[in-house]
């Protein structure tokens, strides 16, 4: 409102640039926030690498064979791809514009979210408990600190998607509402690929090994 | 660079009879039901396959490596088209551009990072075991 005053009062060119943006405003934040997840895979390929390396120095302590559960890892990597679809399906009641659809679908992919991030803490909690904690071995360490980084993210992530059920709720499916969840979307099936590398490197190749 | 793509964008948008044309705002692909669906579906096949094999242990483990590995490259690209939607036109291909880019970084680092590290490793086996496990 203040640029568009401003625009009436001197109207040289640069103020002319600042309505332009104001037209196109979210334009390219798909493309900002795709630089953003980018960079974030960036992070998880850091720890990647860390944990390759440091996988096999268990340091006499418990090696990947004795501490992971599969079929908890299988339920647990269900949950993250069941709250991917519904997610999915959230976005595609928003496009058809129904609020309250699309309310109830990120409610389930948020309790979905919730239940990995349950499932993940109790697996933490056994390991620590049986001695298995980020101090043992430089095993542990990166391992805790690689599951540990995506266990934050989707945190966030259900932090994130709680703060957008409110927005939506208070001022519905307007454009700038619609522009976050698609950014949320984003963010929420990025985690589920990044989860892909989890448990195909840490878990299953780690009781492979 | 930029003037070049972004002559190319404005190219693209005089040329609306191609059909295949997005909005200058909307750069973003949508899914469908049918898509995502597709894409579930794939992603439950591709995640079943490697729990199974390994939980089971039918095929040796060299084989068994390999076949996780590959299945979970084709389950991250089931995961990029049918949920990412990623092509390369959205957003006048910058997003295909920025994950080549990112894909580039990333291989050379963690290929760079295992390779030298496994090197070091191997070389310091000899001596350097006995002497951790005989620590305190």
């Amino acid at each position: 409102m203040t640029t568009t005053v401003n625009t009436l009062r001197s109207g040289d060119a640069p103020d002319f640039y600042v309505r332009d943006e104001v037209a196109h405003e979210g334009g390219s934040t798909a493309l900002g926030f795709w630089i953003y997840l980018m960079s974030d895979c960036l992070i998880f390929a850091v720890l990647f690498a860390t944990y390759g390396v440091l996988s096999t120095s268990y340091a006499a302590g418990p090696t990947p064979k004795e501490l992971f559960d599969l079929p908890l890892v299988a339920v647990n990597t269900s949950m993250l791809l069941l709250s991917s679809i519904t997610y999915g399906f959230a976005m595609l009641a928003m496009e058809r514009g129904r609020t309250g659809q699309t309310q109830a679908w990120l409610a389930i992919t948020g309790l979905f979210g919730l239940a990995f991030l349950g499932i993940e803490l109790t697996e933490f909690a056994h390991m620590i408990h049986e001695g298995a904690g980020p101090w043992r071995s430089a095993f542990l360490s990166s391992f805790f600190t690689l599951v540990g980084t995506h266990g934050l993210h989707v945190t966030f992530g259900t932090v994130w998607l709680v703060t957008l059920m409110v927005q939506v709720a208070r001022r519905g499916l307007i454009p700038a509402n619609r522009r976050r969840l698609m950014c949320l979307s984003m963010f929420w099936h990025f985690l589920d690929v990044i989860w892909i590398g989890v448990f195909t490197y840490v878990y299953l190749m780690g009781v492979l090994r | 660079m930029s003037t070049h793509a972004h002559s190319d964008h404005h190219g693209h948008g005089a040329h609306g009879g191609h059909g295949h044309d997005q909005g200058h705002g909307d750069g973003h692909a949508h899914g469908s039901f049918g898509s995502y669906m597709i894409g579930f579906v794939l992603s439950v096949i591709l995640t079943a396959i490697p729990f199974w094999l390994v939980m089971n242990g039918t095929l040796d483990n060299g084989t068994t490596t390999a076949v996780v590995l590959g299945l979970a490259l084709v389950q991250i690209i089931v995961h990029m088209v049918y949920f990412l939607h990623m092509n390369s036109r959205s957003e006048g291909g910058w997003t295909m551009l920025a994950l080549i880019f990112t894909l580039i970084v990333v291989v050379i680092m963690l290929a760079g990072s295992l390779w030298v590290m496994y090197h070091l490793n191997a070389n310091m086996m000899p001596g350097m075991s006995h002497d951790m496990s005989r620590m305190p």
